[in-house]
């Protein structure tokens, strides 16, 4: 498994506590990983240089604290100043006029009309009345696409499919929507590099017809060294107001967001998380850097964790776990405490280093299999749910037929469960550890 | 013919053209009496700036560091055309339609252009005389049957497609009986755009070349991986987790005529040594040729 960046900066620091501060010669090496991880997480070479040499400014002479270890006091250097570059300014969407317009602009394949459609359903929660425009003639079906999208959303959706150039959408879908009382437009336009100069001058005429208020440039979060110059000539053509990072489900750690927030200036203000449609998310500064470093995002686990697991649940948890009185009940409100923090996949991705430990180890998170223990859990009567001793061939049977699952799922569900009652016992320490070690079992 | 192919190596050249002129640059700036160890790095930067990758960049230079002997400002230009060469060279195989039907499983992550490949290698056995059939087994992403179709119209291939939604192992089977009883050279099946990482959409990849398999024992044929030539590190990543879910026996490197330089490959082509069956340098049909090693290095160095 490979190591995490703050395992390595706790290695190679180790010694610094006995000297008090940390100096240019005993940060060197660690100033080299972290150059390396940059560069592997695909951030642009001439911005790591950069980047690097304001870590070590802010660096040097750092007095170390006598709480942190000189490896996590460079940690939180190198994470603060990665964090401030990545965010600082305000991302939320700036909507002004009426209708306000949105166009969304960049590469082939990067994602622009998905995330049209999940702009929309975004903003409809948001209470406003969007209205999607198809502008983009060039690809194949697009305009189907989109169509399609927006009816799985409830959205309206211009229709233009007898249009023979954008610009003409772009006019009549302004009208339309101030006849409908629309307040916001989503123009998806045609995926074009940014070096073809005729398209480029194409998307500079729509936005002298829609004057929009947001020029949203969709990126994919795999790009690689690249991602400056598409994103500066999209900014230096057409003006962008911001960036969407696409695919961020996957396990790219996504540089190319720090590459193009430094070449152009402007702020990331979502990320894409799946192929549904409601998987976009507002972008976290903090959250990016640890991916970028490979450090996870402990901090945001920890803090989902503490709001969402119930407190007064947990304490009578605790109790149980220390009596040994844990039921197959108490396993079953374990789970779902597990559940509410969210999908397994975005939970295990806030884990440090585990980007690298997914490849290595092909962990199966099967969220259905939650779901399905719920059932057998609920097909028990409350006695054997109590004292699942009970539990002889036929009342397996049973509880496998009310189910709707096998007596197998039946029998590795009651072994789990008596693993865990083992685990416990040996574990006793309860509090955050105990959940923790729970978690981990029933991965 | 011949001019066919210069003209194919003209558009391969301008679409690298910014790569070449990136990393001649810093070469030829390079031998203006600078000591050695910052020409080596400034060659390592060049390489990592076109997304060769930290490591292969470096060992790529280590190499040239313990081959570099004396000061030939003319041979080093040769070395490093050689060092990647060497690497490429391996991977050039282009592929070849041996059986029939031959199948052809498309796979890649969402957005890098498998349709579009699709579309043009429909358009490009077309016209060298081959029945072609198309299968769309994208059946998750909204009008991407109906995409398929558009481009089959305009190879004037059949495409053999269920409902939106539908399963796409389904397709597989039908696409694969329909080959068959039609006698057709070429079978292209085209998957739904899916991330490497997601353990049941693989799980869902294996289960159609499954189904491929179970009909025509060899099929598919060849699984070609489709990649983005702007991705970064990522493509790795890709290669592998592909690689080891169905075998992927072909890349297809698209999005060469932007100013990403899909320095990658090399990479991919070091550690996995999977064949690179084609570059997509443009949006036509015309656009998707064989992979050159010397075109790809000459044009790249």
């Amino acid at each position: 498994m490979l190591e995490s960046l703050s395992d390595k900066f706790r290695k190679i620091l180790r010694d610094v506590r006995g000297q008090g501060s940390l100096s240019e010669a005993n940060i060197q090496e660690a100033l080299k990983e972290v150059r390396l991880a940059l560069l592997e997480a695909d951030v642009n070479f001439a911005v790591v240089k950069d980047f690097v040499s304001s870590v070590k400014e802010k660096a040097m002479g750092k007095d170390v604290l006598e709480s942190l270890t000189p490896g996590q006091q460079f940690t939180k250097v190198v994470h603060d100043e990665l964090t401030s570059l990545l965010g600082g300014e305000d991302s939320s969407l700036e909507l002004k006029g009426k209708p306000s317009v949105i166009m969304l602009v960049g590469l082939q394949g990067s994602g622009k009309t998905t995330t049209t459609a999940k702009l929309a359903l975004h903003l409809k929660g948001k209470g406003r009345n969007p209205y999607i425009v198809p502008a983009d003639l060039f690809r194949l079906a697009a305009v189907l696409q989109l169509k399609k999208l927006s009816q799985e959303i409830k959205v309206d959706c211009f229709d233009s499919d007898d249009y023979k150039d954008p610009e003409e959408i772009c006019k009549e879908a302004l009208r339309v929507a101030s006849l409908k009382g629309y307040d916001i437009l989503l123009v998806d336009t045609a995926g074009r590099l940014h070096i073809d100069d005729t398209l480029m001058h194409q998307l500079g005429s729509l936005k002298a017809i829609l004057k929009p208020s947001e020029i949203l440039f969709v990126a994919d979060s795999m790009t690689g060294q690249d991602a400056v110059n598409t994103a500066k000539g999209f900014n230096e053509s057409v003006g962008i107001t911001g960036v969407i990072l696409t695919k961020f489900d996957g396990d790219a750690r996504g540089g190319a967001a720090l590459s193009m927030r430094m070449a152009t200036g402007k702020p990331i203000k979502f990320i894409g998380t799946g192929e549904k449609v409601d998987c976009i998310e507002v972008f976290h500064p903090s959250r990016l850097a640890g991916r970028i470093l490979d450090m996870g995002d402990i901090l945001t686990l920890v803090e989902k964790a503490q709001a969402t697991f119930d407190e007064k649940e947990t304490q009578e948890l605790q109790k149980k776990l220390k009596k040994d009185t844990f039921t197959l009940d108490d396993f079953k409100s374990q789970l779902q405490q597990i559940k509410k923090l969210g999908s397994m996949d975005s939970i295990l991705s806030m884990i440090p280093g585990f980007s690298a430990m997914k490849q290595a180890k092909d962990i199966k998170i099967d969220e259905k299999e939650i779901s399905r223990i719920e059932a057998i859990i609920n097909s028990m009567t409350t006695r054997e749910k109590a004292d699942p001793g009970v539990l002889n061939a036929s009342r397996r049977m049973r509880i496998a037929k009310g189910s709707g699952t096998k007596v197998q799922d039946v029998n590795k569900l009651i072994n789990q469960y008596q693993d865990m009652r083992k685990m416990i016992k040996k574990l006793k320490a309860a509090g955050p550890k105990g959940i923790k070690g729970l978690f981990q079992k029933f991965m | 013919m011949f001019k066919k192919l210069k003209a194919g190596f003209e558009s391969l050249k301008a679409g690298l053209a910014r790569t070449h002129n990136a990393i001649m640059g810093s070469v030829e700036s390079a031998f203006t009496g600078e000591s050695r160890e910052v020409v080596l790095e400034r060659l390592e930067e060049s390489l990592i700036m076109s997304d060769v990758g930290v490591k292969a960049a470096t060992e790529i230079v280590d190499g040239l560091r313990t081959r570099m002997v004396g000061w030939d400002s003319s041979k080093f230009k040769e070395y490093l055309k050689e060092s990647v060469y060497n690497i490429l060279k391996e991977v050039e195989r282009p592929l070849e339609i041996k059986e029939r039907p031959f199948v052809i499983m498309v796979l890649g992550v969402n957005g890098v252009g498998k349709t579009t490949t699709i579309g043009k290698l429909a358009a490009r056995y077309t016209a060298e005389g081959k029945t072609v059939l198309l299968a769309a087994g994208d059946t998750f992403r909204a009008a991407a049957i109906e995409q398929l179709e558009g481009w089959g119209q305009r190879a004037g291939c059949p495409v053999i497609r269920q409902a939106h939604g539908g399963d796409p192992g389904a397709v597989a089977f039908d696409a694969i009986k329909a080959a068959t009883a039609r006698g057709a050279d070429v079978l292209i099946l085209d998957t739904a755009g899916r991330l490497h990482t997601k353990v049941n959409l693989m799980e869902e990849l294996k289960k159609v070349q499954r189904v491929v398999s179970r009909e025509i024992p060899d099929a598919p044929h060849e699984n070609l991986l489709v990649l983005d030539a702007s991705t970064g590190q990522n493509a790795l990543s890709q290669a592998r987790l592909f690689n080891e879910a169905v075998g992927v026996t072909g890349i297809a490197l698209t999005k060469l005529d932007g100013t990403a330089k899909g320095g990658i490959i090399v990479a991919i082509a070091r550690e996995l040594k999977i064949p690179i069956r084609f570059v997509g340098v443009g949006e036509t049909v015309d656009d998707l040729k064989d992979f050159d090693a010397n075109d790809f290095v000459e044009a790249l160095i």
